[in-house]
């Protein structure tokens, strides 16, 4: 399966198991979805269950708030996780709060699904990572998988899972998985491991990292579309990286994270958000908190650049093996 | 649903989702769209308030009828100049579109948007406001830009994000800034233009100008809270503003029911915020270009903010990443009621005895030439592909006015990483 298919599966499989599971969004319903992620489903569970919303993102959120609140488990989408704007207000003040100013009377147990990332031409309004917005936020959980196994098994956790969470999809590898290089065609997934995906029920817990390789001379810290780069870029390297895939910021699986770097003694951060105040600055300080006197060397980011997506330079934009290279180089320096 | 909330002597609830009336493979009927004669719409006088023609609301302006034929309250009785012109802006901006659309499917660029079937919304338009009112379009109104006189190779040069285009390849190709043209730069988030429109409206009437501001969404984008906080603004401060949905009833998969069209008509949004609200027959350029020319009357004598709804529909996909065989019926286009806006003009002019067949053949393949032109100009710029047309450090340019030094570093860097991979042109690193 691809990631897509294998999100499409995660729905489907929670809408068989669970009346209560129901998906909205702008064209999701006849149609699908426009990555066709929610493709059969309308067919499958009606369109009480499976349908299309009016174009307002805060109306979105805000209405699968109060189906929340009802007893619905919403699985909301929104189109490109760059128009989750709109709706910060119902996800940062209404659904993220909702349990703890009620204590426990409301809650919102609402899954937003979106496709984020850059690398598909999308220019500045199609290409933002903004989970650092809402790992951010007390009361959000924030998942992001890398292969279509990890997609279907996190997308079902999270959509039983009581609060609210927002699954970011990397859009870059829905297809396949990435090397980093824009000019050579991608891999299927059918040519991967992570694209073996079970029909069935299976989950993966939220909050656990997955070591995808085991190394010894330093761990890299990635999700997403950069577990893949950091894979090619420490093959084409050589270096006995240890590459930790976080799966979920938030929760974070901190032991894993601790365990590795304390054995590897080195840390380089992966992510394509934009640098300042982004989701590493928060792996940094965790690492550096925990793992100080085993720091052989300063903990090293890979990033975004602070400025927004630029369409025609989105390739230079975006971190490949070589910046993932020059920073594992200047870690192992020391 | 619980049992305690079930009360055995009242029937359950349903949810009602909106199903439009034809999908793929359906025979296509349009015959419940009401078309009015051209002369059941009064035209009020530009002074009237709002709240004293609340029927035009839900009413459809026209001035052509389908045999060609003008008439009626808000026959503009243009100049057979003034409606060449508008038959000829038309033409342009579908070959420009052709062009631009066949060039995409080339691979010269990533994405493109045509108006194809709706390009009398934004000539009408640009022919009845003046040529320094400020527009905050959506992405289907380049008609406006090419009735202004830009440059199609500026136009095209944007659209290849090759080293021409004054935006550096920054912006998704169509998302054109042409402040010169009273073009204000167009956003990928829907309708965020829309409140903007009306604070530069507020702007010049605070400063007692005279130039007033249009703005432009998609019926689907109605829906979106920016459109609702512009409609209360405009009202508020009768802001000198003119608020076009244009109808075209598809927004991407999802019929116009999905913005709430069963229940009422776009135009009547207008009506609960106390602003004038035209509902008009969108394929007719003389209808548009009278309601512009009366909302922006309405606008510049301190009567306030017109929302105009634009009766037309979306010939094409949506962009060059939709495909709308897969959601709505092959036979809506041609089945389209209101008929193709050119035809309508062309017929008219042709009735008059201004215009002819050979003519407008004629005029079509001057334009084509001439698009085909401007193409062959712009590609020597480059196209997008082509490896990287902006040198790879002007991406930290333009984040502020002037460069901080996080983003100094950040380039500098880059710059440090590029050189010792020796990279210099395309490629990521
Ligand atoms: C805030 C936001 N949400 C979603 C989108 C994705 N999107 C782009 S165009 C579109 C449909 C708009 O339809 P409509 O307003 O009817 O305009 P039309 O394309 O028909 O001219 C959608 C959902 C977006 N660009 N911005």
């Amino acid at each position: 399966m691809n990631m897509i298919q294998a999100i499409n599966s995660a729905m489907d499989v929670m809408m068989a198991r669970d009346p209560d599971v129901i998906v909205m969004g702008e064209d999701v319903g006849y149609f699908g979805g426009v990555f066709r992620a929610t493709a059969g489903l309308q067919a499958k569970y009606g369109k009480t269950r499976v349908f299309d919303t009016p174009i307002t993102e805060c109306g979105i959120i805000g209405v699968a708030v109060g189906m929340g609140a009802y007893g619905l488990r919403p699985v909301p989408e929104i189109q490109f996780a760059d128009y989750i704007y709109p709706a910060l207000d119902q996800l940062v003040s209404e659904a993220a709060r909702l349990r703890y100013r009620s204590a426990g009377e409301f809650t919102a147990p609402i899954t937003v699904r979106s496709p984020f990332g850059g690398g598909i031409f999308g220019g500045q309004t199609h290409s933002q990572s903004p989970e650092g917005i809402f790992t951010h936020v007390s009361g959000l959980k924030t998942v992001i998988p890398s292969t279509p196994y990890d997609a279907k098994g996190l997308l079902i956790a999270a959509i039983e899972d009581n609060d609210p969470t927002i699954f970011f999809e990397p859009k870059r590898i829905y297809n396949g998985p990435f090397d980093g290089h824009y000019d050579r065609p991608s891999k299927n997934w059918s040519a991967h491991p992570g694209g073996e995906v079970p029909e069935d029920y299976y989950r993966i817990d939220l909050g656990t990292a997955n070591v995808v390789r085991a190394g010894n001379d330093v761990t890299i810290l990635a999700y997403g579309t950069m577990v893949h780069v950091a894979m090619n870029t420490i093959e084409t390297l050589g270096i006995d990286a240890e590459i930790v895939d976080l799966r979920s910021l938030v929760p974070l699986d901190i032991e894993t994270i601790e365990a590795s770097v304390k054995k590897t003694g080195r840390c380089v951060i992966v992510h394509e958000a934009t640098r300042t105040g982004g989701f590493g600055a928060e792996l940094s300080a965790q690492v550096q908190e925990r793992c100080f006197h085993h720091l052989e060397a300063p903990i090293e980011r890979v990033t975004g650049f602070d400025t927004p997506y630029p369409h025609s330079l989105e390739w230079a934009y975006f971190p490949g093996p070589v910046r993932i290279g020059d920073a594992l180089k200047k870690v192992m320096k020391d | 649903m619980s049992d305690a909330s079930r009360r055995s002597n009242l029937p359950p609830l349903a949810l009602h989702v909106p199903e439009p009336k034809f999908r793929p493979g359906d025979a296509v009927d349009f015959a419940d769209v009401t078309v009015p004669p051209v002369d059941a719409a009064r035209r009020p006088d530009t002074s009237e308030r709002a709240d004293a023609f609340h029927d035009l609301a839900f009413g459809l302006v026209r001035v052509l009828d389908m045999d060609g034929t003008a008439g009626g309250q808000w026959n503009p009785r243009l100049s057979p100049d003034a409606m060449r012109r508008m038959l000829r802006n038309m033409a342009l901006t579908r070959a420009f579109d052709e062009r631009m659309f066949r060039a995409q499917r080339q691979g010269k660029t990533s994405f493109y948007m045509k108006s194809l079937g709706e390009e009398a919304v934004s000539i009408g338009a640009a022919a009845a406001l003046a040529d320094d009112d400020m527009c905050f379009p959506s992405y289907r109104q380049q008609g406006i830009l090419l009735s202004r006189g830009c440059n199609l190779v500026d136009m095209m040069n944007q659209i290849y994000s090759n080293r021409g285009d004054k935006l550096m390849g920054r912006q998704l190709p169509i998302m054109y800034s042409e402040k010169d043209f009273g073009f204000f730069s167009i956003s990928g988030n829907l309708t965020t233009q829309y409140p903007q429109a009306v604070g530069w409206a507020m702007a010049s009437a605070a400063k007692g100008d005279t130039r007033i501001a249009a703005t432009w969404c998609g019926e689907g984008s109605t829906a979106e809270g920016d459109f609702h906080s512009a409609c209360t603004f405009a009202s508020v401060y009768r802001a000198p503003v003119i608020f076009n949905v244009v109808n075209n009833q598809w927004a991407i998969s999802s019929f116009s029911g999905f913005a709430g069209a069963e229940a009422t008509t776009f135009a009547a949004r207008a009506v609960g915020y106390g602003i004038a609200g035209l509902r008009i027959d969108g394929n007719d350029a003389l209808a548009v270009y009278a309601a512009t020319k009366w909302a922006a009357e309405r606008a510049r004598t301190n009567q306030g903010p017109t929302l105009i709804e634009h009766f037309t529909y979306r010939a094409e996909g949506h962009s060059t990443s939709d495909d709308p065989t897969q959601y709505r019926s092959a036979g809506e286009p041609n089945a389209w009621p209101l008929g193709d806006p050119i035809v309508r003009l062309r017929d008219h002019l042709i009735g008059l005895g201004e215009w002819d067949e050979a003519r407008h053949a004629a005029m079509d393949k001057e334009l084509s030439d001439q698009v085909k032109a401007a193409q062959k100009e712009a590609e020597k710029n480059g196209i997008l592909g082509h490896g990287m047309h902006q040198p790879f450090d002007t991406m930290f340019e333009g984040v502020f006015e002037e460069m901080p030094p996080h983003l100094r570093e950040q380039q500098a860097q880059m710059r440090a990483e590029r050189a010792s991979a020796g990279v210099t042109v395309g490629g990521n690193l």
